[in-house]
């Protein structure tokens, strides 16, 4: 009874606790290197540096009046926005933070499968926002939004194909397990992919340069327009929950998750003396911080080109990285 | 008891939201109840320790056809009920011939199971087992092996849809 519902619940309660506080951090993280990247200060009033604002903001967003539309298709408007976080939030039940079990919910056998699905299933909520606001710059979203995350997600399952011909198991804990033993990041083996999945997840999160759903230049704040108060919210939270399942899928895979640097190097053992999440959060945040540095850097692309993007060079180069490694696997 | 008690309250959710499905005013909400429909037939999968099979399902066609379907409803006007378009005796008729035939495979199907006796002990044994057993590795080697010859005609069968799909589509736009 213990080993079977009371610690896994435990577990489940601390996990989903700590990845909404990490969101809160992760928007005035957001909002300080944009500010830094434009030379400006970001929020500074609330708390030292503005640390506070991290939770001024969610308090704001609950306080705020809660808007149906009246035309709205009111059940599908009230259920989106759940259905775009909870699978961001179930996502995170197969992600392990360390070799220990006490560091994940769960290690099954077709755990990166298991990622790929939920995360397939997030983007209902998007959709079904869009729809079921009634009005057409959010419908315009939705149909971007269904578009880009269907030819998306091909690329980023071929890549990752190619990834689990390398390890020859779709466990994640099995992944790391397969990175310590050949004593290589496979970020370094398979630096074709790394970068494929990193592009894909950035269009699957909808983030610059691919936030074409939420263009506020054409749509006015995209799939979200007519929400307000706590439901935006949950969209809000559910996008950076999906950064940081993505940040975390990339580090497990390609970099090493909870192992440390260069484990192939004895004398580096003193690494080790950090436990082992620190080593997976901080490598996370690292991403996390990429996905942030290219907001601030990068223009969003035109529709045209991002689905040319998508089905002329990234499934192309997808699958020719799929047969590379196949072909290597078979000599080698 | 156990694992016969959640199959049924399974089967049950499934034939009810199939019913939803069907019955339900918009086009829209009917998707949605198809997206639930083939999560619950995942969690079925899973009861019986096929944990690919049930990750696939999610994947393919909870996360990728429906979405598809979803895209469809949204960009067709569904607001006018598509009355002009039926002919009530012509609707009477297909229904009788489906029901019809619907109903001769429920018979064959239950004529065959009850033949060959109950079931063999074991069916619904996957409840309780742990998840990690592992059978994606079996289910590829059977996949490649036994069955290699239907697994590249149904790949080849996709093909030819996709290009079939293409051209019909580019035939369109060309003239």
């Amino acid at each position: 009874m213990l080993d079977t519902v009371v610690i896994p619940l435990l577990k489940i309660a601390v996990l989903v606790n700590a990845v909404l506080v990490a969101v809160t951090f992760l928007v005035l993280m957001e909002r300080k290197v944009i500010a830094w990247a434009q030379s400006r200060l970001g929020p500074m009033r609330v708390g030292p540096y503005g640390i506070l604002q991290a939770l001024a903001d969610p308090i704001k967003l609950i306080l705020k009046e809660d808007i149906t539309p009246v035309k709205a298709d009111r059940y599908v408007f009230t259920l989106a926005p759940i259905m775009s976080l909870v699978p961001a939030l179930v996502v995170f039940a197969v992600v392990p933070f360390g070799p220990d079990p006490l560091y994940y919910i769960g290690d099954i056998n077709v755990g990166l499968l298991f990622i790929i699905s939920v995360t397939s299933i997030g983007v209902y909520g998007i959709i079904l926002g869009g729809w079921a606001s009634n009005s057409k710059y959010p419908l315009l979203a939705s149909l971007r939004a269904s578009a880009q995350l269907i030819s998306y997600e091909i690329a980023v399952t071929m890549t990752l194909v190619s990834v689990i011909l390398t390890t020859g198991t779709l466990s994640l804990v099995g992944i790391v397990e397969a990175q310590r033993e050949s004593g290589i990041w496979f970020g370094f083996i398979q630096p074709v992919a790394l970068v494929l999945v990193f592009i894909g997840g950035l269009a699957e999160t909808n983030r610059a340069p691919f936030d074409l759903p939420e263009a506020e230049t054409e749509l006015t704040g995209g799939f979200h327009t007519e929400y307000s108060g706590m439901r935006f919210a949950l969209f809000f939270l559910a996008e950076y929950a999906n950064m940081i399942v993505i940040s975390a899928v990339v580090v497990l895979i390609f970099f090493g998750g909870w192992l440390r640097p260069f484990p192939n190097i004895a004398w580096l053992g003193f690494l080790d003396l950090l436990p082992a999440w620190i080593w997976f959060v901080g490598k996370v945040f690292l991403f996390l911080y990429v996905f942030i540095w290219i907001r601030a850097t990068l223009p969003r692309y035109r529709y045209d080109q991002l689905m040319s993007l998508g089905w002329k060079v990234l499934i192309p180069v997808a699958i020719g990285n799929l047969v590379v490694t196949g072909v290597f696997k078979v000599v080698f | 008891m156990a694992e016969a008690l959640l199959f049924y309250t399974l089967a049950a959710l499934i034939l009810g939201l199939g019913v939803m499905v069907v019955s339900a005013r918009s086009a829209v909400h009917s998707v949605l109840f198809l997206v639930v429909n083939f999560l619950l037939v995942a969690v079925l999968y899973v009861t019986l320790n096929a944990e690919f099979v049930a990750v696939i399902q999610v994947l393919v066609y909870a996360g990728g056809i429906v979405v598809l379907y979803l895209f469809v409803v949204m960009l067709v006007n569904l607001k006018q009920a598509p009355e002009r378009f039926s002919d009530p005796r012509r609707l009477a008729r297909s229904g009788l011939v489906l029901g019809g035939v619907v109903l001769a495979l429920i018979v064959v199907v239950v004529s065959s199971s009850l033949r060959a006796g109950a079931a063999p002990e074991g069916t619904l044994s996957g409840f309780g087992t742990p998840f990690t057993s592992g059978n994606t590795e079996q289910l590829g080697w059977v996949l490649y092996t036994s069955y290699l010859i239907p697994f590249e005609l149904a790949s080849m069968l996709l093909l030819v849809a996709m290009v079939g799909a293409i051209v019909l589509a580019k035939r369109h736009l060309g003239e």
